[in-house]
């Protein structure tokens, strides 16, 4: 039965709805879900990993007027990151919304965000991927702006705007598509793309809708404000999650969907924009005053990482090099959502704290909060990159390809780009451990620290230790996908 | 002379541009939701000129679905977008 594709987006849909009925009840509503998503998940994961791709028409109506569902390695080991982080992300944010009100207006906007992101990492069909978008895009833009706050509403406004242009680039992208093949369904138009204009221009419009989403540099203006204003728990949602599920599109098009149409030049502009992006987003974040903004900038960093890859990949033939980098990417996109959501819940329990961020006034940090400033330091470790972190791992696969490739530019700009992160993140643990009365209460230990503190350990030591298998799971499996 | 479905498709690529180029340059909130509306519009009517089979064939239903599904998306962006302008403009005005 391949209708266990449906629980990871129904759950959480039913329980927003739940949430808005029941607004006494949500903390309950909201982490009884998560938990009932992530069982779907490893279920389907399981499935995935002895059967293969699965898919599902949905209501049996076969794919071309009906909409099909599909999950593979890639999607499924993403949708596993996404349910962690959010129930993670979630109990912690029944302690950070102290507020009955709050609470009742957060958790039916997340649980609606985790079943929009089920539902874009579920979807082959490419006008359901332009609803889950702006569902997506909708949730995050409410949730951002959930505080009030004038600089947060600001911000989501921009967020929003911005967001719908690119969505609708996508959708004009979308409607050239289904103006060439006729059909949407993904699976039917990996066999009969073809490179040619059409589909050039449908790709062009659909990656730079994407690449607004995704914060690529110069694109990225919108999203330092936008997650840096946000409440912890939402930031560490949109920086971990959200833009991930934008790259997510990028590499499914350009490496799957779309992989007869691309060219190696084509890719090579979205890796100089990502090496634009390392430096400027690292170098940024080095500058920044407050620590939350130092986390996006280091999101739109981090992101530029990912797109590195993207040249070197559609330069590979098939085989198994091309399949070990792939399985590299993977791991960094998986990393980076632990790593950076850890931050972010982290940064919330100083914030709350100490009644700020700003990187200059945390002296006495490491006295007051040892086990939140071990965990910032854990997630320093994997957005540096140094071992055991999966990051670590990934790295090193993307320098030896490009070593391979004779690609000398992406080996200095991950090594650049790696000092960078070392230096902003001991510029914050050098202000944390230095004196100072930062904090104001002696505290030996929080509940609210303990989620960012798994999520850290996440990324820096099961990742790492755990990346043969994230490897034996999503390489092989990666490019064959088209057999379906 | 053009047929029929074609004017309809260029039009609504010119909508589509229009509204992309407005929405790029305006600095008004209000600007920019119209604008945004109106590229979309464009791209809605591009679908609905792909449904053409013909005089005698029945449309494609296919694409009047999507047009359907992508206003109901419009709208509710739309109005998330004037909402949060509101709350803005009365933040500002206290």
């Amino acid at each position: 039965m391949n209708n266990l594709l449906i629980w990871p987006i129904m759950l959480p849909l039913l329980a927003a709805l739940a949430a808005v009925i029941l607004p006494a009840q949500v903390n309950r509503i909201g982490i009884t879900a998560g938990l009932a998503s992530l069982v779907a998940v490893v279920l389907l994961l399981s499935r995935v990993a002895t059967e293969g791709p699965l898919l599902l028409a949905l209501g049996g109506w076969t794919p071309g007027l009906g909409i099909a569902l599909r999950a593979d390695a890639l999607s499924v080991s993403l949708i596993l990151m996404v349910s962690l982080v959010a129930l993670a992300a979630g109990i912690y944010a029944t302690g950070y919304f102290a507020k009955q009100d709050d609470r009742a207006r957060f958790w039916p906007l997340w649980l609606l965000l985790v079943s929009a992101l089920h539902a874009l990492l579920l979807s082959a069909d490419l006008f359901n991927i332009y609803v889950t978008l702006e569902l997506l895009g909708i949730t995050a833009v409410a949730l951002a702006a959930i505080k009030a706050e004038r600089d947060a509403v600001e911000a989501a406004l921009r967020y929003l705007v911005v967001g719908l242009l690119g969505s609708l680039m996508f959708l004009a992208g979308v409607a050239l598509i289904y103006a060439r093949y006729g059909t949407l369904d993904m699976i039917a138009l990996g066999d009969s793309m073809q490179p040619e204009p059409a589909a050039w221009v449908a790709l062009a419009l659909m990656s730079t809708g994407l690449l607004i989403k995704c914060a690529l540099f110069p694109l990225h203006f919108w999203l330092p404000p936008a997650h840096a204003n946000a409440p912890a728990p939402v930031s560490a949602a949109l920086s971990a999650l959200v833009v991930k599920a934008a790259f997510y599109l990028v590499a499914r098009f350009w490496l799957d969907l779309f992989d007869g149409v691309v060219t190696v030049d084509a890719a090579r502009l979205l890796g100089l924009l990502g090496a634009a992006a390392v430096l400027w987003g690292s170098w940024q974040a080095l500058r920044a005053q407050r620590l939350k903004l130092l986390a996006a900038y280091s999101t739109v960093a981090q992101l530029g990482y990912l797109f590195l890859f993207l040249p070197l990949l559609v330069m590979m033939p098939p085989g198994t090099a091309r399949d070990t980098a792939f399985g590299a990417l993977v791991l960094l996109a998986i990393t980076h959502g632990f790593a950076k959501s850890a931050l972010f819940l982290s940064i919330g329990v100083i914030q709350q704290r100490a009644g700020h961020d700003r990187i200059a006034e945390l002296g006495g940090t490491a006295r007051r909060l040892p086990v939140t400033t071990f965990t910032l330091a854990l997630a320093g470790v994997a957005l540096i990159g140094l071992p055991p972190s999966g990051t670590f791992l990934a790295k090193w696969e993307l320098l030896s390809s490009a070593f391979a490739a004779g690609e000398w530019l992406w080996v200095a700009v991950v090594a650049l780009g790696s000092v960078l992160a070392a230096a902003y993140t001991f510029r914050v643990l050098g202000h944390a451990f230095g004196p100072g009365e930062g904090v104001a209460h002696v505290l030996a230990w929080r509940r609210e620290e303990l989620p960012s503190l798994v999520l850290a350990l996440i990324a820096t030591v099961v990742l790492g230790l755990g990346a043969a298998y994230v490897w034996q799971f999503v390489a092989p499996g990666a490019f064959a996908a088209e057999v379906l | 002379m053009l047929a029929t479905d074609l004017i309809y498709s260029f039009a609504g690529v010119a909508l589509f541009a229009l509204g992309l180029r407005a929405a790029l340059l305006h600095r008004t909130l209000l600007g920019r939701v119209l604008s945004i509306n109106i590229c979309g519009a464009g791209i809605f009517l591009v679908f609905v000129a792909l449904a053409y089979r013909g005089h005698d064939l029945a449309p494609d239903a296919v694409p009047h679905a999507l047009v359907l599904t992508g206003i109901v998306v419009a709208v509710s962006a739309t109005a998330l977008a004037l909402a949060l302008g509101r709350r803005l403009h009365e933040a500002g005005d206290e």
